[in-house]
């Protein structure tokens, strides 16, 4: 049997002292920003909410780096070096930056995989938007941890000795080529976070595809002491492209062909991985 | 008077399963239907259909007089969706749940807060406006998933299961809310389990089944199918059983029955019966300790629809 009654009300009987439905005017905004970018920008506020609620999210890119950074130049630096720990720090760093990148992104696919299904993700659905928005919105609050990422190696670095050897804009280049590196190289985790049926499962697979191409790059060693076939793969490696050119623009020498390579990745990632993951989205709805 | 929501042979498969086998649904403007049946049966399925949540494999389906699958960037301008699960974010608080979908629907910051707090006055949230979702009571959440899903004034609201696991009055004032809307002019399809439900809110109720619909009809027209209302009786004084039935016979259209210790249960025809009961009662000064009108249960409405038992607990929501 059903709840007990003592009486039933029927349709339309009236309401016991609510006011009336709200019915205020709605007025469109008169926002310049074009209309996609602005749902883009109210959603990554609320990424950034839930990451400022649980700050322990940005452990991958506030100790992490720090750690990597302490452990290569003291553990191996010496080995790697034959003697100067210095000497290898200014070596690792620009490099650290691209791998830390890497890492990173790992977090954002896993993130999103949890988040995706929550009911909230219905009702993004049955709004009005671009159905990428969600999407593009976590990858632009991302953005925002890879600047931190980038904050606290390079002031980390300098705490233990790096210098930089060329100027000032030349490293805000470098960075400003980091994170826009880290906006389409991420977009390799939202199509895995996509994808994968678990958020663990994301960290697995990533962590597949970003040992390789963080290790078996110019990131650490000079490729010159690797083998071959090895040599082969870092020489394609979009991070080698990319730690070339931010060590080039940092502690010098040239830069205008890794330049190149890495702008022409940055491309590559996005013409491939944001279809692809916008797809994955669709059908997970 | 036309319709708001309109289906015809919908069909959904997901894999080997065929969760819609050609449902019809229709809903009149600023009317309620209501949804009826078991987890499993396809409700929810029918509603992300109709939500543009989902495509159907088969058959055709209108909203406001537009198609789903030709218009569904149109439609979402109209219409609210309530889930089955609280579909706000927890870690965002009241306010900012419903900030965030005004600006989505391309209300202006100040516009969309100003739309929130009016909302949140409506369903009294004001106090808890700045506390995160996650800290909320289930009936709190109810109540702010509503709000988030009527941001946008829309002329067409899905509500899927709006008060599965709220207590009895926070359902009734959640019903409230519901009257309010469709006397605002809003048509409501409304999801539910219970026959009581559909009952106190619907204009038009479609039952249904394993993803088909067994029964389409007024709430009146469908109690008198599955045969109306009981009810139930238990004098202080067990002694004076005889007399309640004696009572009981002259309300009822069956005869009582025993159910054993004291209580007496009798199919009525109608709410009417009840305060007969009481007035008769009350002249032969027969004292009660239970005096009850019980709607027959879902599962009794699918015996007398269908002749089978539901498996209700068996099959997952689709």
């Amino acid at each position: 049997m059903t709840t007990d009654t003592i009486t039933t009300a029927g349709p339309g009987s009236a309401s016991a002292g609510r006011s009336d439905v709200p019915r205020t005017e709605l007025r469109k905004t008169d926002s310049r920003i074009p209309r996609t970018l602005r749902h883009a920008l109210v959603m990554a506020r609320r990424n950034l909410i839930k990451t400022m609620r649980t700050p322990e999210q940005l452990i991958d890119v506030t100790f992490q780096p720090i750690i990597f950074l302490l452990m290569f130049t003291y553990i191996f630096g010496g080995a790697i070096t034959g003697g100067s720990t210095h000497d290898y720090l200014e070596y690792l760093l620009p490099g650290m930056l691209g791998q830390s990148i890497a890492m990173g992104s790992v977090a954002l696919g896993q993130n999103m995989n949890a988040d995706i299904e929550k009911g909230v993700f219905d009702r993004f659905r049955s709004l009005p938007i671009a159905r990428s928005t969600p999407l593009v919105a976590a990858v632009l609050a991302d953005f925002f941890r890879y600047l931190l990422l980038c904050g606290i190696t390079l002031g980390f670095g300098y705490a233990i000795g790096f210098r930089i050897q060329t100027g000032f804009l030349p490293t805000v280049a470098a960075i400003g080529l980091s994170l826009g590196f880290a906006l389409c190289f991420c977009w390799i985790s939202v199509f895995i976070g996509m994808k994968a049926r678990t958020s663990g499962s994301v960290q697995g697979i990533m962590f597949l595809i970003v040992l390789p191409l963080s290790f078996a790059s110019s990131t650490f060693v000079k490729p010159s002491t690797m083998p071959r076939g090895l040599r082969d793969f870092v020489d394609v490696n979009p991070i080698s492209h990319l730690v070339g050119t931010t060590r080039g623009l940092m502690v010098g020498g040239p830069v205008a062909s890794n330049l190149a390579w890495t702008l022409g990745w940055m491309v590559g990632l996005l013409v491939v991985f944001v279809p692809l993951a916008v797809r994955g989205y669709n059908k997970r709805a | 008077m036309t319709n708001a929501i309109e289906a015809e042979g919908l069909v959904k498969r997901f894999g080997d399963t065929l969760a819609l086998d050609g449902i019809n649904l229709a809903a009149r403007e600023g009317t309620v239907l209501g949804v009826l049946g078991p987890n499993g049966a396809g409700k929810t399925t029918a509603v992300r259909i109709l939500a543009t949540l989902l495509h159907a494999d088969g058959g055709t389906a209108r909203v406001a007089g537009l198609d789903v699958g030709r218009h569904a960037h149109e439609i979402r301008q109209l219409i609210g969706l309530t889930g089955q699960y609280a579909s706000v974010d927890e870690d965002l608080t009241g306010l900012q749940n419903l900030v965030m979908i005004g600006q989505l629907l391309d209300l202006s910051g100040n516009d969309a807060k100003a739309r929130a707090r009016e909302l949140l006055r409506w369903f009294d949230l004001e106090e808890a406006a700045g506390r995160p979702a996650k800290t909320y009571s289930g009936g709190m959440r109810r109540r702010l998933d509503l709000a988030a899903s009527l941001v946008g004034r829309p002329s067409v609201i899905f509500l899927d299961e709006p008060t599965t696991g709220l207590d009895p009055a926070k359902r009734e004032d959640m019903w409230d809310v519901i009257r309010d809307l469709v006397a605002d002019g809003s048509t409501v399809l409304l999801t539910t389990q219970y026959l009581e439900e559909a009952d106190a809110l619907a204009d038009e109720i479609t039952v249904i089944d394993h993803g088909r619909v067994i029964a389409h009809d007024s709430p009146e027209g469908l109690k008198r199918q599955v045969g109306g209302q009981t009810l139930t009786v238990r004098p202080t004084d067990s002694s004076r059983l005889d007399e309640v039935a004696t009572i009981l016979r002259q309300v009822a259209t069956a005869e009582p029955e025993l159910l054993g210790r004291g209580v007496l249960s009798v199919a009525v025809p109608g709410e009417e019966a009840l305060a007969a009961t009481v007035d008769r009662l009350r002249e032969a000064g027969i004292s009660v300790t239970e005096l009850s009108l019980h709607l027959p249960s879902l599962d009794e409405v699918f015996f007398t629809l269908t002749g089978a038992r539901t498996s209700s607990d068996e099959e997952d929501a689709a």
